[in-house]
């Protein structure tokens, strides 16, 4: 499946925003231990049919275990989840609704393409017409007719991939959980079958439940994003929404890389607030958020909007600081300057090389300013 | 005018060969091919020139003599008059006795029934093992192994002890109240049975575990979310991944049980006809090594059909790549 159209990717999708709609699947006070260890704490989450919803963490951060627990291997310690209004709890998996892709693949490595694919219909019951059929649609759908009677381990990786998705879609689950689906894929590869999963999950109408520690992954295919840390949900937002708008420290640091000077807060109207960040530097933000009069709060502002440059911006006395270049690291499309301030402190700065080869470019060792806007930033008191 | 040589080697150039590179070369070869003919050196003096005597043995004529058969050499002029007294009639004399047929057929159902038993026991043991914790895996696999650490002998003994009339078995059971009369079970072939699957569980345990260790249980997950029960699970993935550790574990519990000599001696009684102890009567009760010598050629033959089976089922999980 190449990519067909940008626009059955972002669509117009927010039922989260629909106080009429009815949740899918939902966590209420999930808790789940493994002896001592508390993989999964306390945890509420509502996802909505036709979503496609990301857990994202690093690892340990209890993600996996929400997706067992959805799909039957695991039951939780306390609380409960519900699929469709209906309570899970003792439902063995083999009765549950969801199928999974495991991270592994978990192909049956004993039966052909063909085999695996129709393994889940024949548990069913089908008729055998009825399986040929959908298997020739699957072994369609992921491109892999002439691969019908191999073996697994005659396959790459990324055909293996295709396989498992093959199996896991082909019961044309309710929900369909996918571990790390391209975890094991090389970059190239991972890109485009983002797309692919998007597409599918388009086409076939269904919920998608995906666990990755690959932010990149979960910001370009998920409607929504739950950041998980230590078992519990630190936000869940858009894509959009995670990055700009991060609700907390964590999470404007997980995603993506961030700048975040500690200041206090000298100036606070409805729209407006004045930070001072150190001695020399005094900050105007048009997104105050929560900061109250006086109080501690961190700044934070993602380096791509901050502006590099060797002359002094017009006005120096706010949202402005001088430093020397302390690093850079040239990507091609764009430039990573660090730069050390007067005061020790190092703030990332990324420029986006609109030109080839720039007349005028910092090196090492340069004095230069870094400046920002008012809107650039975001006060996060938590 | 100007004249361009092309670019090329020159002879003169060329690195000389280092010097002693190829003793050394012809020395790593030799490493590498000692490696290949110390076994089969191993295999040619302790199994193919014992075969071959043995195979020459059943071809001669009983003779009463010490030893009691005809000399195995006798010069190179003899040989032609040797190799025209050799006969076949010993072979045919295992034809006309029902005796030794009945033996072969005995010892193959007895050595098949014990393998079944001793799957039937060591698979569970097996799976079990396989989906303990990791910590305790090596304990239970020292378990099994722990037996050996005594002598084969000494534990058939000792079932004798539990098997017998006023054996330990029959006493427990009768303070219990299970049974009023000792069951026999020492001297049939329910002693054999147990005598073998006790002494060959290691066997088929260890393939089996090696089978299903190093399986992926994410692949009996994957079953079971596809709508499978844990059984069907089971009977779908589980066992028919296992089936290289079964094929092993049932060759190597197979094969040295049809020749048993020992546990159906002890156990069985005198009324048991195994192959081993018919071979074990020719030799020393009648003294007609011939005979004996036929006996064990055809065994060995009736052997290599399934040791062929596994090698070849061997080979087949090797180009699998599992």
């Amino acid at each position: 499946m190449a990519v067909k159209s940008l626009n059955s990717i972002r669509r117009n999708f927010s039922p989260w925003n629909d106080p009429a709609a009815k949740p899918y699947i939902q966590f209420e006070n999930v808790t789940k231990r493994f002896g001592d260890f508390t993989a999964v704490n306390n945890l509420s989450l509502t996802i909505y049919e036709r979503e496609f919803y990301a857990l994202l963490g690093a690892s340990g951060c209890g993600k996996s275990t929400l997706l067992r627990m959805l799909a039957g291997f695991d039951e939780p310690t306390s609380g409960r989840i519900l699929l469709d209004g209906q309570d899970l709890r003792g439902v063995p998996p083999h009765k549950r609704p969801v199928n999974m892709m495991f991270q592994s693949y978990a192909l049956f490595p004993h039966m052909s393409v063909e085999k695996n694919i129709a393994f889940g219909l024949k548990q069913d019951g089908m008729a055998s017409a009825d399986i040929a059929k959908r298997v020739a649609e699957m072994l369609k759908l992921v491109k892999l007719e002439p691969f019908a009677e191999r073996k697994p381990h005659q396959l790459s990786g990324g055909q293996r991939q295709r396989v498992a998705l093959a199996r896991s879609v082909a019961k044309r689950p309710k929900v369909l959980l996918l571990d790390e689906p391209l975890g094991a894929l090389d970059k190239k590869l991972r890109e485009e079958t983002q797309f692919e999963l998007m597409d599918l999950q388009q086409d076939l109408g269904l919920t998608f439940v995906v666990v990755t520690h690959d932010q990149e992954e979960a910001m370009t295919m998920a409607d929504r994003i739950a950041i998980l840390d230590k078992g519990e949900v630190m936000q869940v937002a858009t894509p959009p929404e995670i990055y700009e708008a991060p609700a907390s420290r964590f999470v404007a640091d997980f995603v993506g890389s961030v700048n975040l000077f500690e200041a206090t807060v000298t100036q606070r109207d409805e729209r407006m607030a004045e930070l001072q960040a150190g001695p020399d530097l005094r900050i105007q933000t048009s997104n105050p958020g929560e900061a109250q009069h006086s109080a501690t709060v961190n700044y934070a502002v993602r380096p791509e909007k901050i502006r590099v440059s060797s002359r002094a911006p017009e006005d120096t006395s706010v949202n402005a600081a001088e430093g020397e270049v302390f690093d850079i690291a040239y990507l091609g499309d764009v430039t990573m300057y660090n730069v050390k301030l007067d005061d020790g402190r190092v703030v990332k700065a990324t420029v986006i090389n609109s030109q080839r080869l720039a007349d005028d470019p910092l090196t090492w060792g340069d004095r230069a300013w870094i400046s920002f806007k008012p809107d650039a930033g975001i006060v996060l008191t938590r | 005018m100007t004249q361009t040589f092309p670019p090329g080697p020159d002879p003169a150039m060329q690195p000389l060969p280092r010097k002693g590179a190829g003793l050394r070369g012809i020395m790593r070869g030799l490493t590498a091919k000692l490696v290949i003919i110390i076994p089969y050196v191993w295999l040619l003096i302790l199994f193919l020139v014992p075969f071959l005597i043995v195979a020459k043995i059943s071809l001669s004529q009983i003779a009463t003599a010490m030893p009691p058969y005809q000399p195995a050499f006798d010069g190179l002029d003899g040989l032609w008059a040797k190799l025209s007294s050799f006969t076949v009639a010993n072979y045919l004399w295992l034809t006309e006795d029902a005796l030794y047929f009945n033996a072969y057929i005995s010892s193959l159902v007895i050595a098949g029934v014990s393998t079944v038993l001793t799957l039937l026991v060591g698979y569970p043991m097996a799976y079990g093992m396989a989906r303990a914790p990791a910590t305790i895996r090596p304990t239970l696999l020292m378990l099994v192994i722990l037996p050996f650490w005594t002598s084969f002998l000494i534990r058939v003994y000792a079932w004798i002890g539990i098997l017998k009339p006023e054996g330990l078995l029959n006493q427990f059971l009768l303070w219990t109240g299970v049974i009023d009369t000792p069951l026999l079970i020492l001297n049939t072939h329910t002693a054999i049975y147990i005598g073998i699957v006790y002494s060959y569980l290691p066997f088929m345990v260890l393939p089996l575990y090696a089978a299903l260790e190093k399986m992926d249980h994410s692949l009996v997950e994957a079953a079971q979310d596809l709508g499978c029960t844990p059984t069907g699970a089971f009977w779908k993935v589980t066992f028919p991944l296992s089936r290289p550790g079964i094929i092993a574990g049932c060759m190597l519990v197979f094969i040295p049980a049809v020749g048993e000599f020992v546990i159906p001696d002890l156990l069985g009684g005198s009324q048991t006809l195994m192959i081993g102890r018919t071979l074990w009567n020719e030799f020393f009760a009648n003294r007609d090594w011939p005979v004996a010598s036929a006996v064990a050629v055809i065994l060995l033959l009736l052997l290599v059909v399934p040791i062929m089976l596994f090698q070849q089922a061997q080979a087949k999980t090797q180009e699998e790549g599992r």
